[in-house]
């Protein structure tokens, strides 16, 4: 694709680049709170990634995917983190010096595990037909929480409610993101330096979505979406197909869900409920299901968002009421449930739809002679 | 044995309140093949209204019994929630009528999350108790126990089911849902209203809901703004569990799943010698609903549409 | 050079390409199918008629892996399959097209053939996510041929146009070219010429038998009798599900027992009966 685009994309996107690396030192000065959410939005913009994989490009609405945020996150939080040596005391003999897996090392570990929930949760329900897919997966999802919740008795494993602190940053070779001391010169923040990393991720996940996009595997899903009958009639292994959608995706969610863990620290059940599941599913719908570009438009609204609307609307509020009428966290919601209804009434195929097609989920649009299947 | 009687007993009180929430999803699902997401929170905002309710009149008038607070509350509790879905339909559902199917489902998420926000808006985020309104002195069968609001459950939800079965077997109203369900354009042709037959759906599923949600309330006694999405949620469980689309199926797969709940939960802990507690009550549910759907879509009593896209 | 390839390998499939037997299938308390049979040779075109509801396009779909049989043996280019998914008979070599065309409507006419490239092609999500030497030269081949299908079809003016905006008879041509794609042994049309006037009827039976000249047989079943008799090499009549005459169309149009279903019995009665001399 590279060697297709014209100069005019290319600058853009050499423009777009420089603000990014810019952006911290910029925002930076107006609080620390804002390089965080930027840090979140990143974050966010993975989990829309993999999700518009599975919704996007195959058409499989699944309402569980934070799952696989979690199941990434804890993978990241037991291999480093005191809890496993301090609850089991086999594993602090072994290793004395407690478990403190590389995060290069545990986020290969934490996809792999994340793909083959994926792969469990896909293999099941790839035949039902949409709806009921979608409310599967939410079970899905409910159980794997509630399962982080309660295996905490007998033996402590998730820590329950709580959650796992005390979790390994990031390190880069001997260079600790939580403590970065010197670079060039330079002292940047672990913030700062955190936001680099994130963003960089997640700028390597849009390639490895773009690419996959314009594949023979992208035409697959693409196919599967428009009419399963025709695509399996044209040679298609649509349950394969499918799987790999769910797999990858799944993937997406554990790589971002290791990262997560370890920028935050700690992890706790709470950040993988339902409404996370939603929020992410929002993004997607409001940025342009199956398209990329809109995809990541949709993410960095809807994490932004709240964060400028915590900052303009509560001193507005206290000014013109002299009282906060509708907190942060109820704007928040608000926003996210007005973005998803809004889009399906009034735009289906998002803010910014791919150019030349259409989302054959959301919208259809068809002439007479070729009837909507599926 | 005595806990098998407390949970059969727990299990019906359940299995009740499911079958008046699962009937609400199977008749919307019937005429409109839409799972509406946001039934249970219609519910939750019935139950908080029908709370608000019960505390004006009861500092308007101190003296009035508790029975009658009761119904009072149920009677503010039904209006609120049918013009509330009456609303939804109109302005989230309709326009989407003919879109492909996963479009209504998606908004019907958003409309869930609406509702949601503006019960933490209206009533705060905090967990609000209901008072006692009937006897709290417990009947006794064998050793098992029951309270007076339970039976009450009991005895509503059948009573309802009963009058719901009449209602779609012998009225003319009934014969129109049925045939809207089956066939919507030659019903049309047969000189039914498609639109006013889907509205009234709608309305006789809010309608139990809102009997539902005071009767959970008032089992529990508390109400909060994220009360409707679990009982909703397994109330689904319950529709296809029982043959989504199927009115009867709707109540048997509530009173089964309420079962299935209370015998699992009360069972549990010695079935796995403890490492698993009554705590994953709610795991059962969607281990239900998981299976049902995988092994068996059409559930108990048959679907009446074909699973398959 | 890629048709070379293709003629080379077709040449390996023995004369006859598909033969079916003992075909039988109900639906319930319906017989749809009973003992049906069939045998294609090389490089024909094979009509199957029939009166409406005759069991034709069961028979098509069991053969195409959409419908699972009773009972039957199938064998593709003497080599038996069974027809128990539509993607291996697509695997195998029969492509397909549908009676109310089913494209991939918001997908380009050039992305339509391309996807049916698919099963002749293996990169994977590897090699799409590296971008390795086999999936670059992969990915250019495929896109070549597509562009080379449509333009043996006739249909390079609509190759970035979306496949819901063309015309009737030209989304029909398209679903021909996808099928193309596929690389298939024998190609199964469902009614290609329903909703054609007779200008484009004229202009499928030249692409018909353009497509024959290049060594793939096909399949059709069709409702107008004027165009199976004028295009196929051998018909197969089917009525309630059993094989009523086989033969050129010469032959079965002649054939009392066809005329009698088409017809009717009453007409067959009025027909002059054949003189014993």
């Amino acid at each position: 694709m590279s060697s297709r685009s014209p100069p005019r994309v290319r600058a853009a996107l050499a423009a777009v680049g420089i603000a990014l690396v810019a952006l911290p030192w910029l925002i930076g000065p107006f609080g620390d709170a804002w390089v965080r959410a930027l840090c979140f939005a990143a974050l966010y913009v993975m989990l829309a990634l993999g999700l518009n994989i599975v919704v996007g490009f195959a058409g499989l609405l699944d309402l569980g995917y934070i799952a696989f945020y979690a199941v990434g996150a804890y993978t990241y939080a037991l291999l480093a983190s005191p809890h496993l040596t301090e609850h089991f005391p086999a594993l602090a003999h072994a290793f004395p010096h407690g478990l403190h897996v590389s995060i290069w090392a545990a986020l290969p570990i934490g996809a792999s595990l994340a793909a083959a929930f994926g792969i469990l949760l896909g293999a099941p329900v790839l035949k039902l037909r949409g709806d009921y897919l979608a409310i599967v997966t939410l079970g899905f999802g409910e159980i794997i929480r509630i399962f982080l919740n309660n295996l905490n008795a007998p033996l402590n494993f998730t820590n329950g409610p709580s959650g796992i602190t005390l979790i390994d940053p990031v390190r880069i070779g001997s260079f600790d993101l939580a403590h970065p001391g010197a670079i060039l010169g330079l002292h940047p923040s672990s913030l700062h330096l955190y936001y680099y990393l994130l963003v960089g991720m997640a700028l390597l996940a849009m390639l490895v979505c773009i690419r996959l996009q314009d594949s023979r595997l992208g035409r697959a899903w693409m196919a599967i979406r428009e009419d399963e009958v025709a695509a399996r009639a044209m040679g298609i292994n649509v349950r394969n197909v499918k799987l790999l959608a769910f797999s990858l995706g799944a993937t997406f969610g554990g790589i971002a869900g290791g990262l997560f863990a370890a920028f935050q620290g700690f992890v706790s059940p709470e950040s993988f409920s339902l409404q996370e599941s939603i929020v992410v599913l929002s993004m997607i719908v409001l940025g342009g299901l199956g398209h990329v570009p809109g995809v990541v438009l949709g993410a960095v609204m809807l994490a932004m968002l709240p964060e400028a609307l915590r900052h303009t609307a509560v001193p507005l509020q206290d000014a013109v009421f002299g009282r906060v009428l509708i907190d942060s966290e109820v704007l928040r919601m608000l926003l996210y449930g007005l973005a998803t209804v809004g889009v399906m009434l009034y735009r289906p195929r998002g803010l910014w739809p791919a150019p030349e097609h259409g989302a054959a989920i959301t919208a259809g649009k068809t002439s007479q002679a070729v009837p909507r299947h599926g | 044995m005595d806990t098998l009687v407390q949970q059969l007993i727990n299990g019906l009180v359940l299995g009740s309140l499911y079958a008046l929430i699962a009937l609400g999803y199977t008749m919307v699902y019937g005429v409109l093949n839409l799972i509406n997401f946001a039934h249970g929170d219609v519910l939750m905002v019935g139950a908080l209204a029908a709370l608000s309710a019960i505390g004006v009149l009861h500092g308007l008038w101190p003296g009035l019994p508790g029975w009658l607070l009761l119904i009072l509350g149920m009677m503010a509790a039904i209006p609120v929630c049918v013009s509330l879905s009456l609303v939804i339909e109109r302005i989230a559902y309709r326009p989407l009528r003919h879109a492909p199917r996963l479009a209504p489902l998606i908004t019907a998420i958003g409309v869930s999350i609406l509702l949601q926000t503006m019960a933490m808006l209206i009533w705060g985020r905090n967990y609000l108790t209901f008072p006692q309104l009937l006897p709290e002195a417990p009947l006794h069968i064998g050793r098992a126990t029951i309270s007076v609001t339970k039976m009450v459950v009991i005895g509503l939800a059948a009573l309802i089911m009963g009058a719901l079965l009449w209602l779609v077997q012998a009225t003319r109203l009934g014969r129109a849902m049925r045939a809207t369900a089956e066939n919507p354009r030659v019903a049309s042709l047969m000189g039914v209203n498609p639109d006013s037959v889907i509205a009234m759906t709608f309305a006789i599923g809010a309608g139990l809901a809102a009997v539902a949600g005071v009767m959970i309330e008032a089992t529990y006694q508390v109400a909060h703004f994220y009360m409707g999405f679990i009982p909703g949620l397994k109330a689904f469980t319950a529709a296809v569990l029982g043959g989504i689309g199927n009115i009867a199926g709707a109540m048997v797969g509530g009173i089964v799943l309420g079962l299935i709940e209370a015998l699992g939960a009360g069972y549990i802990g010695q079935l796995t010698h403890g490492i698993f507690g009554s705590n994953y009550q709610d795991v059962f549910a969607f281990i239900v609903l998981c299976t049902v759907l995988i092994l068996r879509p059409s559930g108990l009593l048959g679907e009446r549409v074909a699973d398959r896209a | 050079m890629a048709e070379r390839a293709e003629r080379a390998e077709r040449a390996e499939c023995a004369e006859c390409v598909l033969r079916a037997a003992s075909v039988n299938k109900r639906f319930g308390g319906l017989q749809a199918l009973t003992d049906v049979e069939i045998q294609i040779d090389k490089e024909q075109i094979y009509g199957l008629i029939g009166p409406n509801g005759a069991g034709k396009t069961t028979f098509f779909n069991v053969l195409t892996g959409l419908v699972k049989p009773d009972s039957g043996t199938f064998e593709l280019c003497g080599r038996s399959y069974q027809p128990v998914d539509p993607h291996r008979v697509a695997s195998a070599g029969i492509a397909r097209t549908f009676q109310n065309i089913r494209l991939f409507p918001d997908m380009t006419a050039l992305e339509n053939v391309m996807v049916g490239r698919h099963v002749r092609t293996h990169a994977n999500a590897l090699d799409a996510v590296l971008r390795t030497r086999r999936a670059r030269v992969e990915e250019r081949a495929i896109r070549s041929r597509a562009h080379e299908l449509l333009d043996e079809i006739g249909l390079t003016r609509y190759t970035t146009q979306l496949a819901r905006t063309l015309p009737y008879g030209d989304q029909r041509r398209l679903e021909i070219a996808r099928a193309l794609a596929t690389e298939p042994r024998l190609l199964a049309l469902d009614e290609p010429a329903a909703g054609m006037n007779a200008t484009e009827k004229g202009a499928l039976r030249g692409l018909l038998e353009s497509i024959r000249t290049r060594g793939i047989t096909i399949l059709l079943i069709e409702h107008d009798v004027k165009l199976v008799m004028g295009l196929c090499d051998r018909v197969t009549v089917l009525d309630y599900g059993k094989v009523i005459s086989v033969g050129t169309p010469a032959d079965v149009q002649r054939d009392p027992a066809v005329i009698e279903a088409y017809l009717g019995m009453a007409q067959a009665e009025a027909a002059p009966r054949p003189q014993i001399q």
